[in-house]
């Protein structure tokens, strides 16, 4: 990446994964391969595989603004405060009017509005009985605003839009803000609440896309044969981004260096992935970062659990890294499912601690492997430990053709 | 419904707004606004719960006949006469 451009780097994480609440917990979560979805009773829907977070909703704000906000929101503020302790940074650190909140989503206001629909539905559809809060809580930007009034931050929050690459696309916003300037210190990461809305899974499942098992620990399955679709997961994962002087000026670990990234479209179909374009997005995101695939130790896949999906990918990765033996490639959704707007960071997040301990961890739930997707160096069922760990590549994929891609490296 | 019991519903909307209301140092003379964590999108919840459990239209410019709990007893006593 341009040198002229400050050096970027994550100081902090906070997190609410399916299986974990902070980042220790779920790295040891994801190396033993400890899934806990579960299986939830949607209104309409019915049963479904699910994955659900388990935090402490009120550490960080009353129940009161829990209920007025959305799940999104709560999300949001338990992971930013988190992210500020991991950070060991004070919001009174840098000015406030120079923090940015940069929060990814693949959709927002679907459960609100499906809550609304339903609650008028008890008084004949009368909208008399709509309630007032609906605005608030729909208004896109209402995840990273949540944020902003539970800190008193007051420089620039918004959401990024980006379907399910949108946790990505958010790091790279925060990223951007920062060389520019604009921000002295950013709080980036994705949100999703999509768990708490019959329409998605009713959506998927009509698409023939909805993952499903008697063990709903075993319906992530990417890369198996008996793969039948997504397993929907709320979830989010917010990182605090620093210049790396000011991280070290004021002694702060650092988990990763931002060494490049790449966002492009297919610009081709609504549902369907495509690997040329895929392939490129890696590829574009290696030359910003001044890397080639044999300098790539870790690729964490964006795989999803279907049919096409995972081929795709494979696709796309076997004609950019070819027989390549450096690179050690795992999935994280086959342990937590699905968390869409959070997926991307959340999935880095469970990588990070491998520039550390040298350990790859393993996906789960793959019994047969599709030929399809075979590539060098998967690792499944159990982690692997390797000589060194310099850098991790993220893919985050989405709906409408939308690619990003993540590279980071370790700071010595 | 009595005096009483229109006390208590208002304070059983309050409580399902902000369960951590202290109503012990409560003065029914006295705004809610000043003695509680309520702003305007709570009296909108007040207004939209009336509305739901007692089907009662409360016109925007009576509003500030919320203000008190006394006030609110004196409001509502007439309206909710036969709940």
């Amino acid at each position: 990446m341009d040198t002229q451009f400050p050096r970027i780097v994550i100081t902090g994480v906070g997190l609410a994964a399916p299986n974990a609440d902070n980042l220790k917990t779920y790295r040891e979560k994801l190396l033993k391969g400890v899934s806990e979805i579960t299986e939830i009773d949607l209104r309409y829907f019915g049963k479904a595989p699910a994955g659900i977070c388990d935090f402490n909703e009120t550490k960080y704000r009353k129940k009161k603004e829990n209920k007025r906000g959305t799940r999104a929101g709560c999300l949001g503020v338990y992971c930013a405060n988190e992210a500020l302790a991991d950070a060991a940074l004070s919001i009174d650190h840098y000015k406030r009017s120079r923090i940015g909140v940069y929060v990814g989503l693949t959709e927002h206001g679907t459960v609100e509005t499906e809550n609304e629909v339903y609650n008028i539905s008890q008084f004949d559809y009368n909208v008399d009985y709509w309630t007032h809060h609906h605005n608030p809580r729909t208004v896109l930007n209402n995840p990273a605003g949540e944020i902003t009034m539970n800190l008193g931050i007051t420089g620039p929050h918004y959401v990024i839009g980006a379907a399910c690459a949108a946790g990505n696309a958010s790091l790279i916003q925060g990223v951007q803000m920062m060389r520019l300037g604009e921000v002295d210190m950013a709080l980036a990461g994705g949100v999703s609440e999509s768990t708490g809305s019959f329409g998605i899974f009713a959506s998927f499942k009509a698409q023939g896309a909805l993952g499903s098992a008697n063990d709903p620990r075993e319906a992530s399955r990417p890369f198996d044969t008996s793969r039948n679709g997504i397993v929907v997961s709320e979830g989010a994962c917010i990182y605090v981004l620093e210049r790396l002087e000011s991280a070290l000026e004021r002694g702060a670990k650092i988990y990763a260096e931002i060494a490049g990234y790449a966002m492009n479209s297919d610009a081709k179909d609504y549902v369907l992935p495509f690997h040329e374009r895929q392939a490129e997005c890696m590829a574009l995101a290696m030359e910003r970062a001044g890397l080639a695939p044999e300098d790539i130790d870790i690729l964490n896949t964006h795989a999803t659990g279907t049919k096409q999906g995972d081929i795709e990918e494979c696709k796309a990765i076997r004609q950019v890294f070819g027989e390549g033996k450096n690179t050690y490639i795992n999935n994280t959704k086959s342990i937590i499912g699905h968390a869409m707007g959070a997926a991307g960071v959340l999935e880095l997040a469970g990588n990070l601690p491998a520039f550390a301990d040298k350990l790859v961890h393993p996906s789960i739930n793959c019994n047969n492997l599709d030929p399809e997707c075979k590539l060098n160096n998967m690792v499944f069922d159990k982690p692997v430990k390797l000589e060194k760990v310099d850098t991790i590549l993220n893919n985050s994929f989405g709906m409408v053709g939308i690619n990003s891609v993540i590279i980071v490296k370790k700071h010595e | 419904m009595t005096r009483d019991a229109i006390r208590d519903l208002i304070l059983e909307i309050i409580e399902d707004i902000d369960e951590d209301a202290d109503f012990d140092t409560l003065q029914a003379d006295k705004p809610l606004r000043d003695q509680l964590d309520l702003d305007s999108m709570d009296f909108l919840d007040i207004v939209m719960e009336l509305r739901k459990r007692h089907k009662l239209q409360i016109p925007e410019e009576d509003y500030p006949e919320l203000a008190t709990l006394d006030s609110c007893v004196n409001y509502l006593e007439p309206l909710l006469a036969d709940a």
